[in-house]
């Protein structure tokens, strides 16, 4: 296990330097002189000059970079142009909040998206199946952000059931946080429910023609049981490693649901930062999703291996 | 061998495009994902032509109208017809489907075939970058490239399109691989044939069939991409029409207004339905194994 997760580790070094390389890159794209902004209407060439050393722009492009990244290890990814707190100081403020989205939203997820998947496997070819993937398809189909729109526009304008907007926190008032991250939640949820159920069938539609459930079946087992314990249980490993994957997904979609609904975690946080021209701010997240998908990505594999006892002996 | 597969030899050596059509034309869905698609594609290109009002054509005393025998979709909250907005955006939409994927197989396909064909340090080179590009989410790469290139219709697009690349480097690597240890690969090089022929005679069509099927649920993808990226307004910009930009007023009005929500979410769905439909069925068409 320690030599695997060891090798693994190992190989995404190169990957992080890269994904940092490109983030600190991201800058140099901006048109422009961004000094010119800070140093005021009359542009005096010796406040220039004291900015320029100041934020070390004289310096190699290399050396920029050294310094940038070496702040980064140390947790520091600079300042927030708009509000002066430290990037990671407004990250860890918000990250809570949709970690809360997040769980809720698998929770959706992996609830309609599992069974759903289960049973249109079991059923192959039946109006069920049909049925389950053609809802599966919409789901994919769908902007989630129109789909929280037009929930918006029954469950809180029309029959006012949920509130359209607005976050509570977990810590203040538990019933009253989980309510009004119900609707978001249900949207994002139901994107990936239909990733999730779409691999769940072609999964266990693999396992259920292998020989141990065919054996299974022929010892005289329940359906039940032979569906339950013997395929499940095989069909499982691949799902439980997407779900680590759909990571990425989960974030991308926080953001445009957070926007909808106001909540006030790191999609919002992202796209108000993108609008405020808060550039410090948008290549900390970056960076941070894509070292965090990384992350969930070796924790994937540590799952397989750990699910999979054939790839031990190797 | 027995008679039903003698029988079945003349199918087998028909021509392969026949058979490709044959059995994408019998593939219920697909179908109705290519009728999808040809429906928006003829409204995107007859926009110019079609009897509409100008898409930026305010009208003070048609606000928000509802649906009716003037305006069929209704108006918007600055009197603009919303049906000439769909139609127009429609444009957009398919444009930046298009383009931005055309950008990720144009820039993908040959960095993969490079990485997949002389492999080493190379290939590490190459896949190590691809990685790196595919750890970023899709929509957190584009938003920041779009943050940083400035917000329009163009910037959107490169930003979709760059943040697609890695999937096309990725699959046409694989490809490649795949391809290359077979024989015909291996006479070609022996016989001496120098590599860019190899390379664009024998190895680029055989990777073909996967990487359009690939290309076609990526413009899916990349509309919704295009959608979002306007609908936070870091696509095409007022007073452009465009699906996105449109939701992203519509949720100001959905007490007063709620069909300006209502065209430009079913627009993308359906058109977004439609690539993801024809995509799946011209993997089953392409795919050789099935017959």
């Amino acid at each position: 296990m320690l030599p695997f997760l060891f090798r693994r580790i190992l190989i995404a070094l190169p990957t992080i330097i890269l994904i940092s390389i490109f983030v600190f890159g991201l800058q140099k794209l901006l048109p422009g002189d961004p000094l010119l902004v800070l140093a005021g209407e009359e542009r005096d060439p010796e406040v220039l000059e004291f900015l320029r050393e100041k934020y070390k722009l004289n310096d190699p492009i290399w050396r920029q970079y050294l310094a940038w990244i070496g702040n980064a290890l140390q947790g520091d990814l600079g300042i927030s142009l708009r509000t002066n707190q430290p990037v990671t100081a407004l990250m860890a403020q918000k990250l809570p909040v949709t970690i809360q989205l997040a769980f809720m939203s698998m929770i959706f997820a992996l609830v309609i998206g599992i069974p759903a998947g289960i049973l249109s496997a079991v059923k192959k070819g039946s109006v069920t199946d049909y049925i389950a993937n053609i809802v599966a398809l919409s789901g994919l189909s769908i902007p989630n952000f129109w789909l929280g729109i037009m929930l918006i526009l029954l469950v809180s304008v029309k029959w006012q059931l949920l509130p359209a907007s607005g976050y509570v926190p977990l810590s203040e008032d538990f019933g009253q946080s989980v309510r009004a991250m119900l609707m978001p939640s249900f949207v994002l949820g139901t994107a990936l429910a239909a990733t999730l159920m779409r691999h769940t069938r072609s999964s266990m539609l693999s396992v259920l023609s292998a020989d141990y459930v065919r054996t299974a079946r022929a010892k005289g087992l329940a359906e039940r049981v032979v569906i339950l314990k013997h395929a499940l249980r095989n069909a499982l490993t691949p799902i439980v490693t997407l779900t680590a994957l759909l990571f990425g997904e989960l974030v991308a979609g926080a953001v445009l649901t957070e926007q909808i609904f106001t909540i006030p975690g790191f999609g919002k946080l992202v796209v108000d930062a993108v609008f405020n021209r808060d550039y410090a701010v948008v290549q900390g997240i970056v960076l941070v999703t894509a070292v965090g998908f990384i992350f969930m990505n070796l924790f994937a594999d540590a799952m397989y291996y750990i699910l999979n006892p054939r790839l031990r002996g190797q | 061998m027995t008679d039903a597969a003698l029988s079945a030899e003349p199918v087998l050596t028909a021509k392969p495009e026949n058979r490709v059509w044959k059995k994408f034309r019998n593939h219920k869905s697909a179908m109705v994902g290519g009728i999808l698609v040809a429906f928006f594609v003829l409204i995107a290109l007859a926009a110019p032509i079609l009897p509409i009002p100008d898409p930026a054509a305010t009208d003070w005393g048609a606000v928000r109208k509802a649906p009716d025998w003037a305006h069929w979709m209704g108006t918007d909250e600055i009197g603009r017809d919303v049906m000439s907005r769909m139609i127009w955006g429609a444009q957009a939409s398919l444009l930046a489907g298009v383009v931005s994927v055309s950008i990720a197989v144009v820039v993908g396909v040959p960095l993969g075939i490079i990485a997949g064909y002389f492999g080493g340090w190379t290939d590490a080179v190459i896949s190590r970058c691809t990685e790196a590009l595919l750890a970023a989410p899709f929509l957190i790469l584009a938003i920041a490239l779009a943050a940083f290139l400035g917000p329009s219709l163009t910037n959107a697009m490169i930003a979709i399109g760059i943040s697609a690349t890695p999937i096309f480097i990725r699959l046409t690597r694989g490809q490649v691989i795949n391809i290359k240890s077979e024989d015909y690969v291996d006479s070609a090089r022996a016989i001496g044939l120098p590599t860019p022929r190899i390379l664009s005679r024998y190895i680029l069509p055989n990777v073909l069939p996967p990487i359009l099927v690939q290309a076609t649920l990526t413009i899916a993808t990349a509309i919704i991409a295009e959608a979002s990226l306007s609908f936070l307004g870091l696509g095409q910009q007022p007073p452009e029409p465009s699906w996105g930009s449109m939701l992203n007023t519509a949720k100001n009005f959905l007490n007063q207004a709620p069909w300006m929500a209502l065209w430009p979410g079913i627009s993308i769905f359906l058109v977004v339905l439609g690539f993801n439909l024809l995509g799946d069925g011209l993997r089953d068409a392409l795919d050789p194994r099935e017959h």
